[in-house]
């Protein structure tokens, strides 16, 4: 049945070919297993966070104040619109310097070594800490006036966002064909106008995610916020107070010893979850219309 | 006509101008970043001058400062996190490029694009309420019968620490590292594979020889950033790692980083002791810049070399 060539190769092939082969279905378990192990903790952190978290939220926790530590009831209204003002401030400062850079970027200067200078302080940018953010506000805004503000919340939280913003505008823009451009040009555009009302519009739908990626990201952060924005139990009267921020509130709630405040905690990481998730989704699915 | 010209070119002039002062002021926020850290950090480093680096004291009562436990602290719970996560994270890298259907592939991806938006609060939350328990009934007791032998598992298990710490962090770093060596080695033309599976290579053998070695420095760049995104994370560490400025070898002891030490002490330090907490997050600033900036090189001469592949 099987030739003398045939019964060379089977012979001599086998103790190694056998052993390549458990190896190969030995690595492809564990490569399974290491996608398993990565997957568990966002279901977990997400399981607990639903299950601990959806039974003290009410209508009250999104209208009412914070109750003194320990007391039974209260909400968390004053952190939800303090995380609105925040994200409000730091999108009209953020999302402006991140756009016209990311413009200066590739409309102006793609090649020079000022635009690639620029280019890699974003990059390392994106990776300082967000804490050291948060002391160099401290030390050159918060001291100059004086006193915690959310305006100073603010600034932290727009020197977080500017290098996602600036990052994603710039490649959703280098995505925009050059014959638009060329088109534009023809037609006698000035390159102003051509910037603004032909390759801005074109690349909106990313643009509008690389924003949204970037609020996703600062809503969510707490360490800048500790020195700048500082937190308040009440309402904040005005931007020059200090003012609350949902991720300080979990912060303040997990660290008090009270039984009451913890489960207030998990509340408020469902709201913020749902807040980060709707964010992170909304910004997916446009840049998905865009590419059917 | 001239009319026409001169209002045309001021908008263009306006335009260039506005795009120019903005690309400026990203640059120059870093340079402002550093001299801000060093003059407010200036008082302590009169004082205690190179010896910040290596004091093992920390005593805000008596004003002696030494940064040292919260260098030990971060390097171990950032080493920790990288040898938890590293095979994990690679594996589900190589895992998503090399075997998965594109069903799963899109699923599993996006699965771990949330787990990196949760905020870092919450993982805190999280380790606090969930993951310290575990470790101080289950994992750490287990731990010290089985390897107590070894100085790492011994003491009281107290669930707060360096293991929860860098238990949290491995969560944390993955997604990062995940990204960007999936992105890496989707950069690998399939030529490559092809022919290491032409020359009768099991798939396992292909990876090995035909992609891994091709993404190499992109992939090593994706640890670094992820080991940047370690060192500087703050809040889910604060809420476990114990807050205490000691060294001890033992990975149950509560510890202290550098980014939690300022969390925890900023609001309520004033003169020396803020300006040496000032000093505590120059030295985090200058590690995660050299950090990232290695790390930077190294995806982009990846991203450089491969024609048409994808920038991290």
């Amino acid at each position: 049945m099987i030739d003398s060539a045939d019964r060379a190769i089977t012979m001599d092939l086998p103790s190694n070919y056998v052993v390549r082969r458990y190896k190969n279905w030995l690595i492809s378990g564990l490569l399974i297993l290491a996608t398993l192990i990565a997957i568990t903790p966002l279901f977990m952190v997400l399981g607990y966070v639903v299950a601990n978290g959806i039974g003290s939220i009410s209508m009250s926790f999104f209208t009412e104040l914070p109750k003194p530590m320990g007391e039974v009831g209260g909400g968390v209204a004053n952190a939800i619109v303090g995380t609105l003002t925040l994200i409000f401030i730091s999108s009209i400062i953020g999302i402006p310097i991140g756009i016209l850079s990311a413009i200066y970027l590739s409309e102006y200067d793609r090649h020079s070594l000022l635009a690639n200078a620029v280019r890699f302080t974003t990059d390392v940018l994106m990776g300082i800490p967000s804490i050291i953010v948060g002391i160099v506000v401290y030390a050159s805004l918060v001291l100059a006036i004086g006193h915690f503000s959310a305006i100073a919340g603010g600034v932290a939280l727009a020197i977080i966002m500017v290098p996602t913003v600036i990052r994603a505008t710039e490649e959703m823009l280098n995505l925009v064909p050059y014959s638009l451009r060329e088109a534009a040009y023809a037609l006698g555009f000035p390159k102003w106008r051509m910037v603004l009302q032909i390759v801005l519009p074109a690349a909106a739908k990313g643009v509008i995610t690389g924003v949204m990626l970037g609020v996703a990201r600062v809503a969510g952060e707490t360490a800048p916020l500790l020195f700048t924005a500082f937190g308040n139990n009440y309402w904040s009267k005005s931007i020059n107070e200090p003012i609350a921020a949902l991720p300080m509130q979990i912060y303040l709630y997990a660290t008090s010893p009270s039984k009451e405040s913890h489960s207030q905690a998990w509340a408020a990481a469902l709201i913020l979850i749902i807040l980060v998730i709707t964010l992170n989704l909304i910004a997916r699915l446009a840049l998905r219309d865009k590419n059917t | 006509m001239q009319k026409v010209k001169t209002r045309l070119s001021i908008g263009d002039r306006t335009l260039k101008l506005l795009v120019l002062v903005t690309a400026i002021l990203v640059l120059t926020l870093m340079i402002f970043i550093a001299w801000q850290m060093i003059v407010a950090s200036k008082p302590s480093f009169a004082k205690f001058g190179w010896s910040f680096v290596t004091g093992k004291t920390w005593d805000s009562v008596n004003g002696n400062f030494g940064a040292l436990p919260f260098i030990y602290g971060t390097l171990v719970t950032s080493l920790l996190a990288l040898i938890l996560a590293v095979p994990t994270g690679l594996g589900l890298a190589i895992f998503l490029n090399e075997m998965a259907p594109s069903s799963i592939k899109t699923t599993v991806s996006f699965l771990a694009e949330l787990l990196a938006a949760i905020p870092s609060v919450v993982y805190g939350l999280w380790g606090i309420f969930v993951l310290a328990p575990w470790l101080q009934n289950t994992a750490e007791p287990w731990l010290s019968r089985m390897f107590g032998f070894l100085p790492l598992f011994q003491g009281p298990p107290l669930g707060v620490g360096m293991l929860a710490g860098g238990l949290i962090l491995a969560v944390m770093i993955l997604p990062i590292i995940t990204a960007i060596s999936r992105d890496v080695m989707g950069a690998v033309p399939n030529t490559q594979r092809e022919a290491a599976l032409a020359l009768g290579t099991t798939r396992w053998e292909m990876i090995k020889t035909a992609v891994i070695p091709y993404a190499k420095s992109g992939i090593i760049g994706g640890i670094m950033l992820g080991l940047g995104r370690a060192l500087g994370e703050t809040m889910a560490i604060t809420m476990v790692i114990g807050n205490r400025a000691q060294i001890s070898a033992s990975l149950f002891a509560p510890a202290n980083s550098l980014a939690s030490v300022i969390a925890s002490e900023f609001t309520e330090a004033t003169s020396l002791h803020l300006s040496a907490l000032v000093e505590v997050g120059l030295i985090l600033f200058s590690i995660s810049l050299i950090v990232n900036i290695l790390a930077r090189l190294l995806v982009w001469s990846v991203a450089r070399n491969v024609t048409g592949g994808h920038a991290a």
